[in-house]
């Protein structure tokens, strides 16, 4: 069924009794063409690009729990292109790109919002790190913009900028950046994908491959075993678990990231801003919550919660830039775990083991990498070759040196 | 999650801070081992769920390196140890 | 007239009114009472509209589960929206407001939400609102935004001040009701310090405690995390507005918790059932006997186990008329017969409620008896009770799942967090006897709410079903059930038994509601405690800030030091008080505070084996009483840092770092020392804040020097070298350490003191130079010296760049073992491709390089594929005129071409020549000048 405002109306008067299940609740079939493990936004847009872009036939998702679980239901929804390194460049100005024509390509309204992502500086090197960063997006032919503190100020008055301990000074601006409703995209991409024949199996936990001559050739899951023709893993979190499955070490760790939000509140935050003297950024929703977080709690962590001390560190880092925000209550914090890379870059890539493939490594950046996520690990699979856009995210790029480290820290995933 | 250091006592998690795990042998022979070995323990590792070896230092207390047993899944910590 | 303050009972204080504001009308209570039981005595039950249809609503419930009565509560920046009036404690002068109305309350325009009710069904917005793209932006999204969200906030900073404290204790209670109370005094007997605490305020007899325990009111512990609690201590929340802390955010490390949390009432589910005078039943026991008010004149009691039975006398004796009582039970019960009678009162057994009637306020109830014969009950208070649900949140945060009981038709703790016990009611102790569980009751004459705060009904529920979203998070996510400010206290185990009923499910198969901390909202400015304005993060000042400070430098951030960024004189900007400066030091003599950077002093037998290892370049060689330039690279390949390390004796190093990788190197050093190689013997010790450091840089600097030093000969060329250090006595007797090293390119030494001399060694340094035009600099005439002299510094050394690419590739030693050896040799690293280190020039007088500009060849189109480099550094040389270093790929190889700057976002745009790095005296001669 078609979404429409119409069809809204139809059904309002038949007392929404017309209404069908978004996606089909598929059982396993034998065999597939292409096994794609992890109902998560990147899971669900890989098959939706499979089918639509590749008319790949028989493609399934595994879920384990129900869709949309892990990430992309526990972030902070921002997208935008804002990076440095001319791969993450190309890569998310793709799905930028997506973003911008999602809803009408998926006929569901993920609220894409391009309400602007403001990057706060604070010093004269700050100021200068982030020209170099609006420079190459501009060579990109990507939308940055250098705010002086005046013009900052003119747009975006409620910041501290009288008694900062870290003078704000301006900001670097992507205007096409903003949020999406994050639940959305995940529902957007089932229904979609279910739509082009793509079976979604939630419930269905993956608890083995099936080699045949050193390849991949089907899982073994608790809902039975399957055959694939190629087997996908986007599983961000637990991509190091599934692929010890398959013999494989990654060069990831999991890592648990806190996010936050505030009772509703009318409208008070126009845009994404983002702290540049500590670790915070924030965004309001479209129910009025403002949503934010900051740095990852920093050690290992399969257990999708935090500690104490980073939920005041991110609190501080958001009073220090706003004020306002002091007397308004936090309401709920949630934590997901997520494949910390060793150069804090994703890997979609073919692995060493035959017929398996790689879609991990989104460090705590991989909800507004969906669409792309989706679009270039769908190329992969179907034509054998990386989408051009994701051409330097390989998964050999570690070991010979050619590593994507937008910070600069070197292999310790936690200082991403 | 607190951590009792050898020297210090139990403290708050955050005056450590977590730097990598210590289930990985560096390559001891130098130059002489290969550049595979030397790309696997930089980059590669176990990263599974349960209880795990990390190096984590007290970096707000005695400046101790601790090795660290942690299960992951729990954050429960089962041992401390000097390296 | 509903509701009003009875004659006598309760616990408030009778003998001392206090006057409050609700928009704007003046009311009176008494002091310990509620915002909602003051305005309830006073015959309000109107408190605000809500969320998505503007509906009328009243209070619900007496405690922190409320979700419908959120009031907007002081004036001006003190303004807090969305607070529950159950827990408003009032005092004189109080203001409050309803909120999410637009006009009066009475009169919501936005009411009109409720006629299109069909159209605004659960995820009705995923449907629409796609067509043109970019009005949804523009026009569909700021009307949804100005529609959602409860409260306005202030918009001014929290003029609030707010405290942090830690508490150890061997138990904590939680819950300080009498099975709370009793714990902490059972635990008192062995346990040396019990900490109790209560999320209300004391009203009525204080407990009895033992000496042992501590007890903390108006303290909500909202989190459990690994080994320790976080808790809210509302300290003046109770008070006007007044200079003394607010809350208090306490964070608690005990050795066991015993939660004492009670229960929570979960309501019945019924047509309209979130009119005002629909309350808990529990909730109306409450306001009889805490407060002494009756929330109406004529109840029916609607319940489905036993213990609303004591409430229909506690009404009738409050001189409330019960005209029924419906249970949902078939053929009721011993005991609410027995009640029933005593008052009275008829029994509709069997029976529902299946709607309220009346707009504003409940003016009866609909019922539909066993028979299925529908009547009407005059009535302006609905309590009902679907029983209650153990509150035990904080079993939950760290990851287990409630289990469902069937007996008491309620939700338990599952595995509980290590140390952690729960007692009473909240472990499901004596709750809801005769309980049968009831979740809906069928068609519904009218909007039957699952989730009050987010207008979640049945029919959304139903709705979600019917699109497939059958997994609880999937029918949270898509109604929004339980994700308003009260995180579905109320709602969420109605909500599982809804959709257990409408899939054909046992509710036991569904996972139980898992709670997310914080159990109810805490003010965030609790969360950053002190932590704020310009005490942010600590200030760490050099020992030379007075100094600096009394001859008017202006300072700037550098991590977290302040550092004195130049020293204008008169009417000078900054660019003419550094080239100043820059003159100075170049024909005469200036200092600097270098202390900034980090200093590690290294001792012992092994020492020098440990320099070895860590840096790329051999230090075997180096002879006591001289220093080298040292670079230190990664496990991975890539640089890491680079300074100075002078040898003090045979074994004893002092090694100097960048500022900003001064922890990070330390760090290093020790895993190296003490995991790495445990068998060196060798000691470290960060000495940055022991050491004040001067750069004293200038054709006069040995000059001025030998004024201060004891012995002067110690420290001319011959006894101190270029690259040379010793310790001496300086002004007198004060130890010093020199180090004939420069940055500036001009002969300098550093010269370091016991930090607590910095300033004096400052002074000294004026009174000594005086005589030679001396002058301090700032960091800018640092930087400008640094960039002329082609020095990489921290925007080169920013983790991205390898030894070649720093032009440092001659430091690799090839004879030894070092960090990083093997992966700096990977060709990727190595590669001649990648941008390195060049110095440019405009071709045209006039063009001002900028650090973050980039770099493309001279004619090619500004498109990413030309681009071939950035510059890192810029500077204004006041005999250079603009120059930069810049990372260019083959850069070494380029030096003459010119090359095309492009700077976009400051519209920069022009032509650079590429030089050397070293563009100032690149024969080094003025180091000996």
């Amino acid at each position: 069924m078609r979404y429409s405002a119409l069809t809204v109306l139809t059904q309002a008067l038949k007392g929404h009794t017309g209404w069908m299940p978004a996606w089909r609740k598929a059982s396993p079939a034998p065999a597939y063409d292409v096994i794609i493990i992890g109902g998560g936004g990147t899971g669900l847009a890989t098959a939706y690009y499979l089918a639509k872009n590749f008319a790949v036939g028989r493609v399934a998702v595994l879920e384990k729990s129900w869709v949309g679980s892990g990430n992309i239901g526990r972030n902070t929804t921002i997208v935008r292109s804002n990076y440095l390194l001319p791969e993450n460049v190309a890569f998310y100005e793709l799905s930028l790109k997506l973003w911008e024509g999602l809803e009408r390509d998926l006929n569901y309204n993920a609220m894409v919002s391009q309400r602007g992502v403001f990057n706060i500086y604070h010093s004269d090197a700050q100021r200068d790190a982030y020209a170099r960063r609006g420079n190459a997006m501009r060579l990109h032919g990507v939308d940055a913009a250098l705010l002086d503190r005046e013009q900052l100020r003119r747009e975006i008055p409620f910041l501290d900028y009288e008694t900062a301990r870290f003078p704000v000074l301006g900001a670097l601006v992507q205007r096409r950046g903003g949020t999406v409703r994050h639940d959305a995209v995940a529902w957007g991409y089932a229904r979609a994908a279910d739509r082009l024949g793509v079976d979604i199996i939630e419930n269905c936990e993956v608890t083995g491959f099936m080699f045949e001559n050193g390849a991949v050739c089907g899982v073994e899951t608790t809902r039975g075993t399957m055959k694939a023709g190629k087997v996908a893993l986007c599983v961000a979190g637990a991509s190091s678990v599934l692929a010890a499955k398959a013999g494989l070490r990654l060069p990831i760790e999991t890592h648990v990231m806190q996010a936050f939000v505030t009772e509703g509140l009318k409208p008070l935050i126009d845009n994404v801003i983002t702290f540049g003297a500590g670790h915070f950024y924030i965004s309001q929703s479209d129910k009025g919550g403002l949503v934010f977080g900051g740095d990852i709690d920093g050690y290992n962590s399969y257990a999708q919660r935090g500690n104490l001390p980073v939920v005041e560190d991110v609190c501080e880092g958001g009073m220090a830039l706003m004020p306002m925000i002091g007397r308004l209550r936090l309401l709920r914090s949630w934590g997901g775990v997520m494949d910390m890379s060793m150069d804090g870059s994703p890997i979609i890539d073919a692995t060493p083991v035959g017929r398996l493939f790689l879609n991990a490594g989104w460090c705590y950046g991989g909800f507004k990498a969906v669409p792309g996520a989706g679009f270039c690990c769908a190329h992969l699979l179907a034509t054998g070759a990386p989408h051009e856009a994701a051409a330097g995210y390989r998964l050999g790029r570690f070991a010979e040196g050619r590593v994507i480290d937008e910070k600069g820290v070197g292999a310790q995933p936690n200082l991403h | 999650m607190r951590i009792e250091c050898p020297y210090c006592g139990p403290r708050g998690a955050e005056e450590f801070v977590y730097t990598q795990d210590a289930e990985r042998a560096r390559p001891t022979d130098g130059g002489a081992s290969p550049t595979e070995d030397w790309a696997a323990y930089v980059y590669l590792r176990d990263n599974l769920p349960g209880a795990r070896r990390e190096y984590w230092y007290h970096q707000g207390g005695c400046r101790a390196w601790l090795k660290v047993t942690r299960d992951v899944s729990t954050h429960e910590i089962l041992k401390v140890e000097l390296p | 007239m509903s509701g009003f303050r009875m004659a006598t009972g309760g616990l408030v204080d009778r003998a001392t009114p206090v006057r409050f504001r609700f928009d704007g009308r003046a009311y009176e209570g008494f002091a310990g009472d509620t915002l909602a039981s003051a305005l309830l005595a006073n015959g309000v039950t109107l408190f605000g509209r809500s969320f998505k249809y503007h509906r009328p609503r009243g209070v619900l419930s007496a405690g922190a589960e409320e979700p419908n009565a959120l009031v907007d509560v002081r004036e001006g920046a003190w303004r807090e929206p969305n607070t529950r009036a159950t827990m408003v404690e009032i005092f004189d002068g109080l203001s409050a407001r309803s909120q999410n109305r637009v006009g009066g309350l009475t009169h919501d325009v936005m009411a009109v939400n409720g006629l299109l009710a069909p159209l605004l069904a659960a995820g009705f917005y995923y449907k629409t609102f796609m067509w043109p793209a970019a009005f949804w932006e523009r026009l569909y999204e700021p009307v949804i935004r100005r529609a959602a969200g409860l409260g306005r906030a202030s918009g001014l900073p929290d003029p609030d001040i707010y405290e942090k404290t830690t508490e150890f204790c061997d138990c904590l209670v939680v819950g300080a009701g009498a099975d709370g109370v009793a714990a902490a005094n059972e635990a008192a007997k062995t346990a040396p310090r019990v900490l109790l605490v209560d999320e209300y305020a004391p009203l009525g007899p204080a407990p009895v405690l033992a000496e042992n325990v501590k007890f903390l009111p108006r303290t909500t512990v909202f989190a459990t995390y690994d080994g320790d609690y976080a808790a809210l201590e509302r300290l003046s929340d109770h008070l006007p507005s007044g200079p003394g802390p607010r809350q208090r955010l306490v964070r608690i490390v005990a050795g066991r918790c015993v939660l004492a949390t009670g229960a929570l009432e979960r309501p019945l589910l019924f047509g309209h059932n979130d009119r005002p005078g629909v309350m808990l039943a529990d909730a109306v026991a409450t306001y009889l006997a805490r407060y002494g008010v009756a929330p109406g004149r004529e109840a029916v009691v609607f319940l489905n186990h036993d213990t609303p039975a004591r409430l229909i006398g506690a009404l009738a004796a409050a001189g409330v008329a019960v005209n029924a009582v419906v249970d949902t039970r078939p053929g009721s019960s011993a005991l609410v017969h027995e009640a029933a009678r005593a008052a009275g009162v008829p029994v509709f057994a069997g029976a529902v409620v299946t709607r309220a009637l009346g707009g504003l306020a409940v003016r009866g109830a609909e019922i539909r008896q066993a028979n299925g014969s529908v009547l009407r009950i005059r009535a302006d208070l609905i309590a009902n009770s679907g029983g209650f649900t153990p509150n035990i949140s904080l079993t939950t945060h760290l990851g287990a799942k409630p289990v469902w009981d069937e007996g008491i038709a309620a939700f338990k703790a599952g595995a509980l967090p290590a140390g952690m016990s729960v007692v009473g009611k909240a472990a499901g102790e004596g709750i809801n006897p005769g309980i049968r569980a009831h979740w809906h009751g069928g068609q519904f004459a009218g909007k039957s709410f699952v989730d009050f705060q987010n207008d979640v009904t049945v029919k959304d529920v139903a709705l979600a079903v019917r699109e497939g979203f059958v997994s609880p998070e999937h029918v949270k996510r898509y109604t929004t059930l339980g994700m308003a400010t009260d995180q579905g206290k109320t709602a969420n185990v109605n909500a599982l038994g809804v959709l257990a009923q409408m899939t054909g499910q046992e509710i036991a198969e569904l996972a139980g509601p898992r709670a997310r901390p914080p159990y109810v909202p805490v003010a965030i400015g609790a969360l950053v405690g002190a932590h704020r304005g310009a005490e942010f993060r600590p200030v760490r000042r050099t020992p030379t800030h007075e100094f600096a400070e009394a001859l008017g430098a202006k300072f700037i951030e550098v991590g977290p030091w302040l550092r004195a960024q130049y020293y204008p004189r008169g009417a000078e900007d900054w660019l003419a008080a550094a080239q100043r400066e820059v003159n100075i030091v170049r024909g005469k003599v200036g200092f600097c505070d270098v202390t900034t950077l980090g200093k590690i002093d290294i001792q012992g037998p092994d020492a020098v084996v440990l320099l070895e290892r860590v840096y790329a370049n051999g230090w075997a060689n180096l002879p006591v009483g001289r220093v080298r330039y040292g670079l230190m690279l990664r496990e991975d390949g890539f640089a890491m840092d680079d300074g100075t390390t002078a040898r003090l004796s045979d074994t004893q190093f002092v090694m100097t770092t960048t500022t900003a990788n001064a922890g990070r190197v330390m760090q290093h050093l020790e895993f190296c020392a003490r995991v790495l190689w445990p068998e060196l013997d060798v000691a470290l010790m960060s000495v940055t804040d022991q050491w004040a450091q001067l750069s004293v840089a200038g054709p006069k600097s040995l000059a001025v020097l030998r004024k201060l030093a004891d012995e002067p000969s110690l420290i001319d060329d011959e006894a101190l070298p270029y690259m040379g250090c010793k310790a001496l006595t300086i002004a007198g007797g004060t130890p010093a350490r020199i180090f004939r090293i420069s940055f500036s390119g001009e002969r300098a030494y550093e010269i370091a003191v016991p930090a607590r001399y910095g300033n004096g060694l400052a002074r000294a340094l004026m009174a000594a130079g005086e005589e030679f035009g001396i002058a301090p600099y700032g960091t800018e005439a640092l930087g400008i010296m640094r960039i002329e002299k082609g020095h990489p510094a921290g925007p080169e050394f920013n983790g991205q760049t390898t030894a070649h690419d720093l032009g440092l590739a001659r430091l690799l030693s090839r004879k030894k073992e070092f960090v990083g050896r093997a992966m700096a040799a990977r060709a990727a690293l190595c590669d001649p491709a990648r941008p390195a280190l060049v110095g440019l020039r405009p071709v045209r007088a006039g063009d001002v390089i900028r650090a973050g500009a980039h770099v493309l060849p001279e004619g090619a189109p500004l498109t990413v594929a030309h681009d071939q480099g950035w510059v890192s550094s810029a500077a204004r040389s006041p005999s250079l005129g603009s120059i930069g270093l810049a990372m260019l790929r083959n850069g070494p190889a380029r030096l003459g071409e010119v090359v095309r700057v492009y700077d976009p976002v400051r519209a920069g745009n022009f032509l650079a020549e590429v030089v050397a790095p070293v563009q100032y005296d690149p024969e080094g001669s003025r180091l000996y000048a």
